[in-house]
């Protein structure tokens, strides 16, 4: 039910978004969402955006996390 | 944020080194729950299970929107396929769930038109393209579809469209965390919070739960380094015994959600009482048409009555959408009940959880 690859917003007409997820293009609605901008990305349910992803967070997110594992395995390796 | 992005989500060795984390933080025996269907199909198909120590149980809670969805509503939507002038339109998973004497797909091998729908605004070009049928679609699901819903039916009334009904069997999620918090036989020592609900409700829509139960939750995205990430988050709080409401989804979930969406949500829908299978009637857990828009609820239209109606004899549905047992200790699993032949709606639905079972767990 909850699809959840990131789409991203290639073309806008009539409050309706062409999305590409990985080279395959489909339609959604963009009624739910503000401000919608091509090029946003955007998780998409039952044919509606529901929101925007944030970057900045992923990726921040992401640092985070790698960060918190290497430490512990590099503290490991000076056992 | 680009598909790259997507794959560090599932990077096999940053999965590794969380799981080592785990290993090492969890002591304590403990039971996590994962509330939402897409957590355990994803949970499942990553094999994630036989990768946690022997500490960490991972129950799978009622967040398939078709396994929840009660038997009287299974047996309206059949009752409103028999009529002649009706087109019923759904969501995929809906239309294998027997009823008490027939299924939606029963119905439409036997002539009746039944329409499987990508989208709502699917079953609004079908009503506009058939003025002389009365289109139904079948609403099930939680706050991540119900605005979508909620914007077909103001769709349907600004363009004036006599022919567009939905029937509201919504539910929301809060008041079950309520309801499986309070059972004394469950047991969760700590949540894994849907992810696109939340997209949608926010953080802030579970302060009060938490506030008031005070267990361990992690709101979670669906790829493996989400999910183990939450798991390593929960079983942090529970052995420093310091219960958080916790996000690990930052990049989709915000702390107000998505106001947008709930404001057509709220346009249209207001919260009613409603029966859960395998929880019962949860007060103010679902969604019904307000009056303003009385002309597009089915239920109102074709006048249906919810009747009394039992549950499949045998089925464990409940009680596993509850966590109190697992697929293989029921006895139709696998025996009178399989994927091509499904007794209950946790066989049917991709989501549920005995399905999942079905097409995994014997290869883990």
């Amino acid at each position: 039910m909850c699809l959840a690859i990131p789409s991203k917003i290639v073309n806008i007409e009539n409050n309706v978004a062409t999305i590409d997820v990985d080279g395959v293009k489909r339609e959604a609605s963009l009624l739910l969402v503000e401000n919608p901008k091509i090029g946003d990305y955007v998780i998409v349910h039952a044919g509606f955006a529901i929101n925007k992803i944030n970057e900045e967070d992923a990726l921040e997110s992401l640092k985070l996390l790698k960060e918190a594992a290497s430490l512990i395995f590099d503290n490991d390796k000076q056992k | 944020m680009s598909i790259k992005h997507l794959h560090e989500y599932r990077d096999p060795e940053l999965s590794r080194k969380i799981i080592e984390q785990i290993k090492r933080t969890s002591q304590k025996k403990i039971r996590l729950m994962e509330v939402c269907g897409t957590h355990t199909t994803s949970i499942f198909r990553n094999g994630i299970r036989s990768l946690l120590p022997e500490t960490i149980s991972l129950l799978s809670g009622p967040g398939c929107p078709v396994c929840v969805t009660a038997q009287n509503e299974i047996d309206a939507f059949i009752e409103l396929a028999r009529l002649d002038d009706v087109i019923i339109t759904t969501f995929g998973d809906l239309i294998r769930v027997p009823g008490a004497d027939s299924s939606l797909q029963n119905e439409q091998a036997k002539g009746r038109d039944v329409r499987v729908v990508y989208s709502t605004f699917d079953a609004i070009d079908i009503a506009k393209k058939n003025p002389d049928k009365k289109v139904v679609f079948l609403g099930v699901g939680f706050e991540t579809t119900a605005p979508t819903i909620a914007a077909s039916i103001l769709a349907a009334h600004n363009l004036n469209l006599n022919n567009y009904f939905v029937i509201s069997a919504h539910k929301l999620l809060p008041p079950a965390l309520i309801t499986l918090a309070e059972n004394p036989e469950t047991k969760i020592d700590g949540f894994i919070l849907p992810g696109h609900v939340s997209v949608i409700i926010g953080v802030e829509a579970y302060i009060p739960f938490f506030e008031q139960y005070n267990v361990p939750c992690v709101i979670a995205g669906f790829e493996p380094i989400d999910i183990l990430q939450a798991i390593l988050m929960l079983t942090k709080q529970i052995e420093d015994n310091a219960a958080k409401l916790e996000n690990s989804y930052k990049r989709a979930v915000t702390f107000e959600g998505n106001p947008k969406a709930r404001s057509t949500m709220n346009a249209v829908f207001e919260t009613a009482d409603a029966a859960w299978r395998g929880l019962g009637n949860i007060p103010l857990s679902g969604l019904k048409i307000k009056k303003e828009y009385a002309a597009f609820d089915a239920q109102k239209i074709f006048d249906i009555k919810l009747a009394e109606s039992e549950e499949p004899k045998g089925c464990a549905c409940g009680e596993i959408l509850l966590g109190l047992k697992i697929p293989p200790q029921c006895p139709l699993y696998k025996n009178k009940c399989t994927p091509i032949q499904p007794v209950g709606p946790c066989m049917v639905s991709s989501e549920g959880t005995c399905a999942a079972y079905h097409r995994y767990h014997d290869t883990q």
